[in-house]
């Protein structure tokens, strides 16, 4: 479309124009693009095993999986295993091991200590005397799957999967199948909070739409307000009114309506969640609708009503139709800004209102699993991304404002 | 005619208007109920049977007092004020360099580039902490001034360059011309004729990319060190251990901040408003 004006200006001009733009965009590279790129690499580079354990991996390689590895294979993980020891990396190859499969920490931790206490070869008869599982082929096997420096386990691991020895791809047992709920957690949570953003949000947009200039103006400020207060404000404002001894439980109980004995749980669940976030993002519903709406000539209404359709009429075959492009906008704003939700469901939603980026959050700062954590960004990223590029085909990001 | 449409509708209207003034209850008392509720006198989240009847005793300035004499609630003001006004000036450089150079019909990969730049505001907040954790934390400056400058300049300045190119819409590109044939160079043109013209808007974006560097709590918690806490990562910490009025009355300072942002801005608006129909611009489409 701007080809043509392009061609015209001289080549100079593009180059300047570019070279204006030049510095942020080596800026948003380095300083936003290159972390989300260590983000996604993150998931698939795992060098623990390798890097610890090099000459044991390389050794198993020859292993026919038949029975036990050979001497030089055990020979080489006491000899590892007592150098991660004392370069106190063996913390950390326990630990990644153990995500692979639970219960080898304790085998590795334990033969840490005995090799450094001392153990004579043949390794092959010392090892399994220190812990019984170096007598069994599955913890060679462990060895063996995590050795690779890329891997797609904490992918699988994101949406409750795992790979076998033997390759095969199966779920992960039921214990651990938490992701895959937690995504369709995340789902429902923003798709019940787009439904309640737009049932609260389409009649307010339209009554300010419509309503005399001034008082527009003085509504849509008011919408705006919270827009503009801090978040962490907001939500503390919720956990004042909601909690047990709170505002609303006050106003419920001196009105008789609920016994003092009997106060609602209203925050740190579901409930907490569901309100904070509807609050916080109403603002992102209306705007949208708002400048559509304010585009729809309050007198078709009245021309169908002259007509002789009922108000419902009027407004199903009349407004409605107009309305669309801000209930799309809004709609899927509210939803991609609720999917990548963290503070307010951290702060408001205890245990049960927890929802994907809340996870996430747990396991690169508590976990420290993060290679998982990574996975399970980059999943987010690819859907928000996804959404996005929805968002602009049909709606055209550009047209993308602040505010009203 | 107006009157008489509204009295055709009747309950209908009435109906509206009070589900209406319900929504922007909703919208706006969580935020004003925290400002009487911070001068409790007692350390409780509620309203005492004092505070009802008006009590003056009931009220006090005690939690003010607390947060503005603690060494805490200090450092945290001060460290908002030199990240966010570091990133923002960071921020409104480059973005308002940026902004002109996309406005320029010879801008070649228009879309791409835009995308790019405003990618930070479109990316969930866990995933660019969880990205800047790891990345930052490989070149050292996790637990910096510099990381945390750095990462909230890249978050504001979608902000900026979303303003001004929508300022430079309505910018007469023909008024460069006329400053050229008058003897202006290309820097004397953009410092007196352009940045004058469009500046409501890269303020506007100055004050959005503050904004969100004053609210941001999750790059902080990730990054941030115990010498870098700001006052939302004050707040989120009284949040999550010890819950006490003083983070109401933190609120309530930043709730008159947000009041004082919002006022700017719409005052920037009307005047920009004004201006580029004075120039007879009409770019600037209201959606």
């Amino acid at each position: 479309m701007a080809a043509g004006k392009a061609s015209v200006s001289r080549p100079r001009t593009r180059v300047n124009a570019l070279m204006l733009t030049l510095p942020l965009v080596a800026f948003i590279a380095v300083t936003f693009v290159a972390p989300l790129i260590s983000m996604m690499a993150r998931g698939v580079y795992d060098p623990t095993v390798a890097d610890i354990m090099p000459e044991t991996i390389a050794a198993l390689q020859s292993w026919d999986r038949q029975g036990l590895p050979p001497e030089e294979v055990y020979a080489a993980a006491a000899r590892e295993l007592t150098l991660a020891r004392e370069e106190r990396t063996i913390g950390r190859l326990a630990t990644r091991l153990n995500r692979q499969a639970a219960g080898t920490r304790s085998v590795i931790t334990r033969t840490g200590r005995a090799l450094n206490r001392g153990a004579e070869p043949p390794w092959s008869e010392s090892l399994p005397e220190i812990h019984e599982a170096w007598g069994e082929p599955e913890v060679w096997e462990t060895l063996l799957l995590t050795g690779d420096r890329f891997t797609a386990d904490y992918y699988l691991n994101a949406v409750d999967l795992q790979r076998t020895v033997d390759g095969d791809i199966v779920r992960q047992p039921e214990t651990r199948r938490v992701y895959v709920d937690l995504f369709i957690r995340t789902i429902g949570v923003s798709l019940s909070v787009t439904l309640l953003c737009l049932a609260i949000g389409y009649p307010l947009a339209g009554f300010i739409a419509h309503a005399p200039p001034r008082r527009a103006r003085l509504l849509l400020t008011l919408v705006l307000l919270p827009f503009w207060t801090s978040l962490l404000v907001r939500t503390t404002s919720w956990i004042v009114l909601l909690q047990q001894q709170g505002v609303i439980n006050d106003i419920l109980v001196w009105a008789g309506l609920v016994p003092d004995t009997e106060r609602l749980t209203l925050v740190y669940n579901m409930t907490g969640t569901l309100v904070a976030m509807t609050h916080v993002l109403l603002p992102f519903m209306v705007l949208p609708l708002y400048s559509v709406m304010s585009g729809i000539p309050g007198v078709q209404m009245q021309a169908a009503a002259s007509l002789g359709a009922t108000w419902p009429r009027a407004f199903l075959r009349v407004y409605l139709p107009q309305s669309m492009p801000g209930v799309g906008a809004g709609c899927l704003l509210v939803f991609i800004l609720a999917i990548g939700y963290y503070i307010t469901p951290a702060l408001v939603g205890g245990q049960s209102g927890q929802l994907i980026s809340n996870l996430i959050a747990y396991h690169i700062q508590t976990s420290l699993n993060w290679g998982l954590g990574a996975a399970l960004g980059t999943i987010l990223f690819a859907a928000v991304v996804l959404l996005f590029v929805f968002y602009d085909r049909v709606l055209g990001l550009d047209r993308m404002k602040l505010g009203a | 005619m107006n009157a008489k449409v509204q009295s055709s509708r009747g309950p209908g209207q009435w109906a509206l208007a009070i589900f209406c003034t319900l929504a922007l209850l909703f919208l706006i008392a969580p935020i004003l109920v925290v400002i009487p509720l911070s001068f409790n006198a007692e350390p409780y989240f509620t309203f005492t049977a004092g505070m009802l009847t008006l009590d003056p005793d009931a009220y006090s300035l005690r939690w003010y007092e607390q947060v503005l004499l603690s060494d805490e609630w200090r450092r945290a003001a001060f460290n908002s004020l030199v990240i966010g006004l570091s990133a923002t000036a960071l921020a409104t450089t480059l973005g308002t360099l940026a902004a002109v150079g996309l406005s320029s019909p010879a801008m070649p990969w228009r879309r791409a580039i835009t995308a790019l730049l405003i990618s930070p505001m479109i990316v969930p907040i866990i995933i660019a902490a969880a990205g800047m954790f790891f990345f930052y934390s490989s070149v050292n400056l996790t637990q910096t001034y510099t990381g945390l400058i750095l990462s909230h300049a890249a978050l504001g300045a979608p902000f900026v360059v979303i303003t001004v190119t929508a300022a430079m819409a309505g910018f007469n590109r023909e008024l460069l011309q006329a400053a050229a044939s008058l003897g202006a160079g290309p820097l004397r043109g953009f410092f007196k004729v352009q940045l004058p013209l469009i500046s409501p808007g890269v303020i506007s974006g100055a004050l959005f990319a503050f904004a969100a560097s004053l609210d941001e709590v999750v790059v902080v918690l990730f990054m941030g060190g115990i010498e870098q806490r700001t006052i939302p990562r004050q707040m989120w910490s009284g949040i999550r251990e010890e819950i006490s009025p003083a983070i109401l009355s933190a609120a309530t300072f930043l709730i008159v901040i947000a009041v004082l942002l919002l006022v700017t801005i719409e005052l920037l608006r009307a005047r920009s408003a004004k201006r580029s129909t004075g120039t007879g611009g009409s770019a600037r489409a209201v959606h």
